[in-house]
């Protein structure tokens, strides 16, 4: 059975829909507590940009050499959008198509995308709490701030907290729906095996 | 000899014990003296849990924001309700230099008058912006009873952006309390002067009754809250002493306390206290309003500024303004009427209804309550007993609604819970008077530590208070504190009237010395405070917005320096170039964007005070060397870690010396 279950087919379509959430809300988020921000500092990554409180962050930052943050340092900002749009037209076409291998397909496509856009959060992250200034006010003698990749991480006098936020969260939901949907196509090529 | 020794003990013995039975004897009479003969006085400690009920745990808040006048600071301060504390001094018409006000180039012209600059006054009373008669916590609005003036302090920032003096008028006591809707801020004379042209006020002082006359200014509050005189209504001389606004049915209506109808100019503690009853005078301020309209005013020439602070040049401007409208109410036989009031009356207040007006004649024994229904029917009746300088005067029976009988001693103000009752301070007595409004009766009294002045219960002047509590602003404080030499603290009482019985629950000092405070809900307030101001909307004509903004220029033999501070440097933070013979504005602005993270400024050997400079704000500091060295100026705000690093060096040469102006930020000899 080549072909894929309806359902399958409707939720792949489905999954593909809901990623375009991340055109309009925060992926993911980065928040962080001190004694003196008992309110939080808040960060949100959005597919092509950030908000929140990213100048008081850089303020306090360069008292440890890290870089100042800005959008333009970014290139991902400018990429991300294409690549997520190219995901959704292939889900789509997937869905049209209904077979088997492009449903495959675009799970691993969507897996390698995740993974590859942890990766790069944690490559970033890496080179913002390492490559410091050497001439920074505070030096903290074999102190990295590296930004945790997900939960959270004493750095300094901060709790920093890493965490998908209510767009990166749908992506996930969108992917979970993707792995459903093969799984319920597997589901029922095995009820029809058993029945004949 | 063993004998003789013993006799000689025994003998001892009963000397002994015939002095210790007299010193009994005589220890048990004074105590009996100390107990039964002495009159007891009022018990002085709280009862209860009062502990729990003003306690705020740490990290919690304040019921209440508490705005107090400051009285002979010039100031206000900002206090929390029911613990005491004090969060703010909010300089209005004196010089603050904590934080510049009064000294930096921009709120400079805040306290500029006719008369020059004035650096302080004597700041009396209080009125928060109400609609409908209620808090709307706009704008609190302050007098300064020494040079005339009126304030308006914005609520949303706690700073002064507003005065407004006022012209032909002495001892502007009878200010600023408020129309229902804010329409109008009054503002009328303690000491009635000759007004009008430089002839007409060189006059012999004993002519007091033909030349001296009282003025009642109008003034209006547009929706953005600035203040205009509408009109000056002109009245016989008199000293007017307070006011409120009448609201419901007597919106539309003013009462005046007015003494000194003896018209005296001379030992006014006797001969302003020789008639029986003085004035409530009421005004109909909506006829006035009618008159002026119809171009019944006369324009005169007068001189006063109007200072404005404006937000976003962060900039003060002081306009000299020439003349105002008067109106005389002795042409119109409609806009004003005196109620007789007894014994120099000096509280005049109206109940939540605005149906009560009670007056508090402080030399009088009892608490006239006047009905202003009543009063309406006598003014339809011509009900009157006589005229005061050809102005009516009605029947004080026919207006009056009740006495307040044997209330204590010198009633001086009062204030309203909403309930019913009404609480009046008593100075020579000592205490809190709780009455029935409908039935006159007293149903409770509280001492207070020691002649209290004015008193307040949130809401209390309000249609609508807020009750709960009543605090007491003393004139004495005697043994309450510590005590700090000849001068003390002022202390104020905070009473808990939330049931039958008013309760002592906290005693706490003051700051200056407070006359009129209001308070009301912290939860009006507290959500819509400005935490920084914005830099892109900071329109200073000396604003650098960035550090590459930074520069200095010169200009003949001004320098600006375009200085900014962000944690924790200044740029630029070496000048040199800089000549004896010239003056050196530093135009500070501060590019943080967050929520308590000011700097501040000093440079050394300024005859000014320090600069303390918001996020987002541009203020100057003027500053003329007058010897050649190396100065440093530096951060005076504690800002962060590197604070004690926020420092700056400035070069000053002799007057021929060609070191050329240069300035720079981080060449550190690289």
């Amino acid at each position: 059975m080549q072909k894929l279950h309806p359902l399958s087919r409707f939720l792949i379509a489905i999954a593909s829909l809901l990623m375009i959430s991340a055109y309009f809300l925060p992926i993911w988020q980065i928040q962080m507590w001190a004694p003196q921000y008992p309110e939080w500092l808040h960060m949100k990554i959005w597919i092509n940009n950030l908000s929140g409180d990213i100048e008081i962050i850089n303020g306090l930052n360069h008292y440890i050499g890290m870089k100042y943050i800005r959008v333009e340092m970014f290139p991902e900002f400018i990429i991300m959008p294409w690549i997520l749009a190219g995901i959704i037209a292939f889900g789509i076409i997937a869905a049209l198509i209904g077979r088997k291998w492009i449903g495959w397909a675009f799970l691993i496509i969507l897996i390698l995308a995740g993974i590859a856009g942890l990766l790069d959060f944690y490559l970033w992250g890496y080179d913002y709490g390492h490559n410091l200034d050497p001439t920074a006010a505070i030096k903290v003698p074999g102190m990295s701030y590296q930004p945790p990749l997900i939960g959270s991480k004493e750095l300094l006098n901060f709790i920093a907290y890493s965490a998908p936020d209510i767009g990166g969260w749908l992506m996930a939901v969108a992917g979970f729906m993707v792995i459903g949907a093969l799984g319920w196509h597997h589901y029922q090529e095995r009820k029809n095996f058993i029945s004949h | 000899m063993n004998n003789v020794f013993q006799i000689n003990k025994i003998i001892t013995m009963k000397i002994n014990m015939q002095i210790r039975l007299t010193i009994y004897i005589i220890l048990a009479m004074v105590f009996a003296y100390s107990f039964s003969c002495k009159p007891k006085t009022p018990g002085s400690v709280s009862v209860g849990d009062a502990a729990s009920k003003v306690y705020v745990a740490p990290g919690q808040y304040d019921e209440f924001y508490n705005i107090v006048s400051g009285g002979f600071n010039g100031q206000m301060s900002v206090v929390g309700l029911p613990s005491g504390r004090v969060f703010k001094i909010l300089p209005v018409f004196s010089v603050h230099p904590e934080n510049g006000y009064g000294y930096s180039e921009e709120t400079k012209p805040m306290l500029n008058t006719s008369f020059g600059f004035v650096p302080w006054d004597d700041l009396h009373h209080i009125a928060l912006s109400t609609t409908k008669g209620e808090h709307d916590g706009r704008w609190a609005f302050g007098n300064a009873n020494n040079t005339p003036r009126v304030a308006r302090v914005d609520l949303t920032t706690f700073k002064t952006v507003e005065i407004l003096e006022i012209p032909h008028s002495s001892g502007n006591h009878s200010s600023p309390f408020i129309t229902e809707n804010t329409e109008y801020v009054v503002a009328s004379t303690r000491f009635s002067i000759p007004i009008g042209d430089e002839k007409s006020r060189d006059v012999p002082i004993n002519t007091y009754k033909e030349n001296f006359k009282g003025t009642v200014s109008f003034i209006k509050v547009a929706d953005d809250g600035e203040m205009s005189i509408a009109f000056q209504l002109v009245t016989p001389g008199v000293n007017f002493d307070l006011a409120r606004a009448g609201k419901g049915p007597s919106h539309g209506w003013f009462f005046f306390s007015c003494y000194n109808t003896e018209q005296a100019y001379s030992l006014l503690e006797v001969n302003a206290s020789q008639k029986d009853k003085d004035f409530i005078m009421a005004v109909n301020w909506k006829k006035a309003e009618e008159y002026i309209k119809a171009g019944k005013g006369k324009t005169v020439k007068a001189k006063y500024a109007h200072n404005v602070f404006d937000d976003h040049t962060h900039t003060a401007t002081s306009t000299i303004m020439d003349e105002v409208v008067q109106l005389d109410p002795s042409e119109f036989d409609d806009i004003i009427y005196y109620i007789p009031c007894p014994k120099s009356p000096h509280g005049c207040d109206v109940d939540p209804t605005g149906n009560y007006i009670v007056g508090s004649g402080k030399l009088a024994a009892l608490i006239p309550v006047f009905s202003f229904n009543k009063f309406i029917t006598a003014i339809q009746n011509k009900d009157f007993e006589g005229e005061y300088d050809g102005l009516p005067v009605i029947r004080y029976e026919s207006a009056l609604h009740g006495e307040v009988k044997r209330p204590g001693l010198g009633p001086l103000h009062t204030e309203f819970d909403g309930r019913g009752y009404g609480y009046t301070s008593m100075f020579v007595s000592s205490e809190i008077v709780k009455w029935n409004i409908e039935t006159l009766e007293v149903v409770d009294r509280v001492p207070t530590y020691y002649s209290i002045g004015h008193l307040m219960i949130p809401g209390g002047c309000t249609a609508k208070p807020h009750g709960k509590y009543v605090v007491a602003y003393n004139k004495i404080t005697k043994d309450r504190y510590l005590p700090t030499g000849p001068e003390l603290c002022h202390s104020a009482q905070l009473y808990d009237i939330s049931g039958d019985k008013m309760q002592l629950l906290l005693d706490f000092p003051t700051i200056g010395e407070p006359h009129y405070a209001e308070a009301l809900p912290a939860s009006m307030l507290m959500n819509k405070q400005v935490k920084f101001y914005r830099l892109e909307d900071n329109q200073h004509p000396h604003a650098a917005k960035g550090e590459s903004q930074a520069r200095v220029e010169r200009n003949g033999n001004k320098i600006h320096v375009y200085l900014t501070s962000i944690r924790s440097h200044f740029a630029p933070d070496n000048i040199e170039g800089v000549k004896i013979g010239d003056e050196v504005y530093f135009h500070v602005t501060n590019l943080e964007q967050d929520w308590d993270v000011p700097h501040g400024f000093a440079i050394k050997g300024a005859n000014t005070a320090e600069l303390l400079v918001m996020p987002g704000e541009t203020q100057t500091l003027k500053w003329i060397p007058d010897r050649v060295g190396v100065f440093p100026f530096y951060c005076t705000d504690f800002c962060s870690a590197l604070h004690q690093e926020m420092q700056g060096y400035l070069r000053v040469s002799p007057a021929n010396s060609n070191v050329e102006l240069q300035f720079s930020l981080g060449q550190n000899g690289q």
